[in-house]
């Protein structure tokens, strides 16, 4: 017996148009005051700090937290509208993006009510940087089998090992992180290990670049040698995180980001056809336009069930298969299409450099935040297979 | 060898009406004993019961003779007939009462089909108000009475009402066996005719067709992917359900993002069509993206499910066909995936970079 596969057909609420049209309206100034540029890949400065403070200021982040803790109580599908035009625009969210998504509702569920008094209203404001620990040497996406042990003295934890693979952790402010606390049991291979929140301007915690192939320093290793993390960073239970991690991956699989990482290539690739394709461009725009449209309307609808309370699990997983393997093949799709463009044409620089870029980052969009090989086991999972 | 299959209707299905299309199919149009009876029995009564509970006019409104549903409602009983894979012209009736109502005319209580189906066909009025020309591979044309059909009257496009037994037709049938006739109109005096409204155009009546198709893709799909599932399920080889095999889940998760996609697009272009007031670029969008993608979804789906299946799954005997040779099928009518595309990427190119985004965020 298969479970029903929903994907009911939402519509934005109106507040969403004038939304948009803010955020539309303040993406337009910031690239007219070089902030960065929507047709240049990479180029902008990724991580900037003032950049997300007048995100924050705008109330961009941490739309849909509590007003207590700095949130302003918005819908998820507001905040879906601010993700998505911040991605087809390419505006620089780096930041903060992280702390938005996920690191900030793990914080609301699981921190004690100090901690998340001190840090939510700053993520809310532009100010934090996360990172998430997790990838380790030998563990990857067998997320359980990580070895970094936190071992408990008097007041807190030391912790010893290496996180690796870890965006963002040269600016970091925090991490979130899974550490070893007990070894597995017999009968749970998931049991040991517990959620931290680490500053990472913890004596002992090192920060060593791993550059990518793109050139991007996207990667870390970060290093804890007697690293001390106090009680009160503890996230939930102790040995019991592989019961927390579960119910914000929805919003993690699903968001726009997930199928949006190449768009640039797209209106490249519009720019170089010109007005009046020949039939094999306009066809093949056509394809890529189409699928696009798919996306995003599971992608919304995924969302949509979200704000209703539902959790579509299988949803958003299927979400971020179809999406990542989309965005993964758009540079290559583009690419032949514009293959008997003339060398020369107008535009056809632009599209050439949108193509480098995208094909070169490629690859990591079916590994980061779950391989596809893991998410269809989720799916498979879901379809009642395993 | 037969799986438990389950082409229904979500149990929470709200849609009243789906309710009753899915109870009447499930008494006298289940695939499996389709399949097995291997004659046309089942047509007459099935019609009978589908005629009493006042679906196939569904989107006619009362004043015209049908039953007056919504918009919505006629979609899901679409999506039903999808999920059946139904080898009778449901859908095309309905399709034909709605096409015939855009012109205020009466739909007959009898089954009907519509022309063109066709992007590239072109029927005409001529000056003495009769209909010339050609419509190909006319779904059940020779199972209607009556066949709705858009025509050219000289610029003004025209809404008429043809009796079927005044065409001539050439009979042919599709993938799965069901007629896709040739219609010829050899100066056919129309039973009714009005204009059509102001917007509407072929391209209007091709983007309803391609919504229609589309739901009955994606209802289709997802009951191939129940049967897949369960029989991955229990189908044992090396001592295991085949469905443990990893390579066999790998594949299956795919069929599911498969029919995950069509069932998104399409129930959002049946939805924006329910809810348009005009034949703008959000709904073009809409019923072309729904088409090519459904079509697409068609195409990867048939070809995991049967590898799922193996061997049982190509014989007559075994119901999978039904399912998968229709969404084979049903791609090609009222505009196939390449069609929609070219149309879809020449409107998108037209636009101009600059306007891509929001379009898409429109919807």
């Amino acid at each position: 017996m298969t479970p029903g596969l929903h994907f009911d057909p939402i519509r934005l609420p109106p507040q969403c148009d004038a939304l948009r049209a803010q955020v539309r309206a303040f993406l337009a100034e910031e690239i007219a005051a070089g902030t960065f540029d929507p047709h240049r890949p990479g180029g902008a400065e990724l991580y900037n700090r003032a950049f997300s403070r007048r995100v924050g200021a705008k109330g961009w982040i941490g739309m849909t937290w509590p007003k207590r803790y700095g949130g302003h109580e918005r819908s998820h599908l507001e905040r879906y509208v601010v993700t998505e035009e911040f991605r087809a625009a390419n505006a620089p969210a780096h930041l903060h993006f992280v702390a938005d998504r996920q690191s900030g509702p793990i914080l609301l569920k699981y921190a004690a009510e100090h901690v998340k008094k001190d840090i939510l209203p700053r993520i809310c404001r532009g100010e934090l940087c996360f990172c998430i620990g997790m990838s380790e040497p030998g563990s990857g996406s067998d997320l359980f089998a990580a070895k970094t042990k936190a071992t408990k003295v008097d007041g807190g934890w030391r912790v010893n090992g290496s996180k690796v693979w870890t965006t963002s952790a040269h600016v970091a402010d925090y991490m979130l992180a899974l550490f070893r606390t007990s070894p597995r049991t017999e009968d749970n291979r998931r049991h040991g290990l517990t959620q931290f929140l680490v500053d990472m301007k913890t004596p002992g915690v090192i920060v060593n670049p791993v550059y990518q192939m793109s050139g991007t320093r996207g990667f870390n290793e970060v290093v804890f040698d007697d690293a001390f993390v106090p009680d009160d960073h503890v996230l939930g239970e102790i040995d019991g995180a592989w019961k927390q991690a579960t119910s914000e991956l929805a919003y993690e699989r699903s968001g726009p980001e997930r199928f949006l990482d190449t768009f640039q290539v797209l209106p490249a690739l519009i720019r170089a056809l010109g007005p009046q394709p020949d039939v094999r461009g306009a066809e093949g725009l056509g394809r890529l336009v189409a699928q696009l449209h798919a996306l995003r309307r599971m992608s919304l609808s995924v969302a949509g069930m979200l704000q209703a309370g539902k959790e579509p699990v299988v949803e958003g997983s299927i979400v971020k298969d179809l999406g990542t393997i989309w965005e993964q093949k758009l540079p290559a799709r583009a690419r032949e299409l514009a293959a008997f463009l003339e060398p020369e044409a107008a535009n056809r620089a632009t599209l050439d450099e949108q193509l480098a870029f995208a094909t070169v980052i490629a690859p990591k969009l079916t590994i980061q935040g779950g391989t596809t090989e893991i998410l269809r086991g989720i799916i498979a999972r879901g379809l009642g297979l395993r | 060898m037969h799986t438990e299959a389950k082409w229904i209707v979500p149990d929470e299905s709200d849609h009243m009406v789906a309710e009753t299309a899915r109870r009447i199919l499930t008494d006298l149009a289940d695939p499996q004993t389709i399949n097995r009876a291997g004659n046309g029995a089942w047509k007459e009564p099935l019609w009978r019961a589908l005629t009493a509970a006042g679906l196939p006019l569904a989107w006619v409104p009362a004043a015209l003779g049908g039953s007056g549903a919504d918009a919505a409602d006629g979609f899901a009983i679409v999506d039903v007939a999808g999920r059946f894979a139904l080898p009778a012209p449901l859908a095309e009736t309905l399709a034909a009462g709605w096409l015939l109502a855009r012109a205020g005319l009466a739909a007959p209580a009898t089954p009907m089909t519509l022309a063109p189906t066709r992007a590239h066909d072109r029927i005409a009025v001529g000056a003495d108000g009769r209909l010339n020309g050609r419509a190909q591979r006319v779904p059940f044309a020779r199972d209607a009475q009556h066949i709705a059909v858009l025509a050219d009257g000289g610029g003004q496009p025209m809404i008429a009402l043809a009796a079927r037994a005044d065409c001539r037709l050439s009979e042919g049938r599709n993938l799965a066996g069901d007629p896709a006739d040739d219609v010829a109109f050899p100066a056919v005096k129309p039973l009714r005719i009005a204009p059509a409204p102001r917007d509407f155009t072929q391209s209007s009546l091709m983007l309803l067709g391609a919504a229609v198709r589309s739901v009955q893709i994606a209802g289709a799909l997802e009951a191939i992917l129940a049967l897949s599932v369960a029989y991955a399920n229990t189908r044992v080889a090396f001592e295991r359900p085949i469905g443990k095999f990893q390579a066999v889940q790998q594949n299956l998760a795919r069929l599911a993002g498969e029919v995950a996609a069509a069932l998104a697009v399409a129930g959002s272009a049946a939805d924006a069509i329910a809810r348009a007031d005009a034949w703008d670029d959000g709904v073009f969008l809409e019923a072309a993206a729904a088409k090519v993608r459904t079509a697409e979804a068609a195409t990867e789906a048939a070809a995991i499910a049967h590898q799922v299946f193996g061997a049982i799954g190509i014989t007559r005997e075994h119901v999978l066909h039904r399912f998968t040779l229709r969404v084979l099928s049903w791609r090609d009518d009222f505009g196939n995936e390449s069609y929609w595309a070219a149309e879809l990427g020449r409107r998108v190119a037209g636009r101009g970079a600059d306007e891509f985004w929001p379009l898409i965020a429109s919807r």
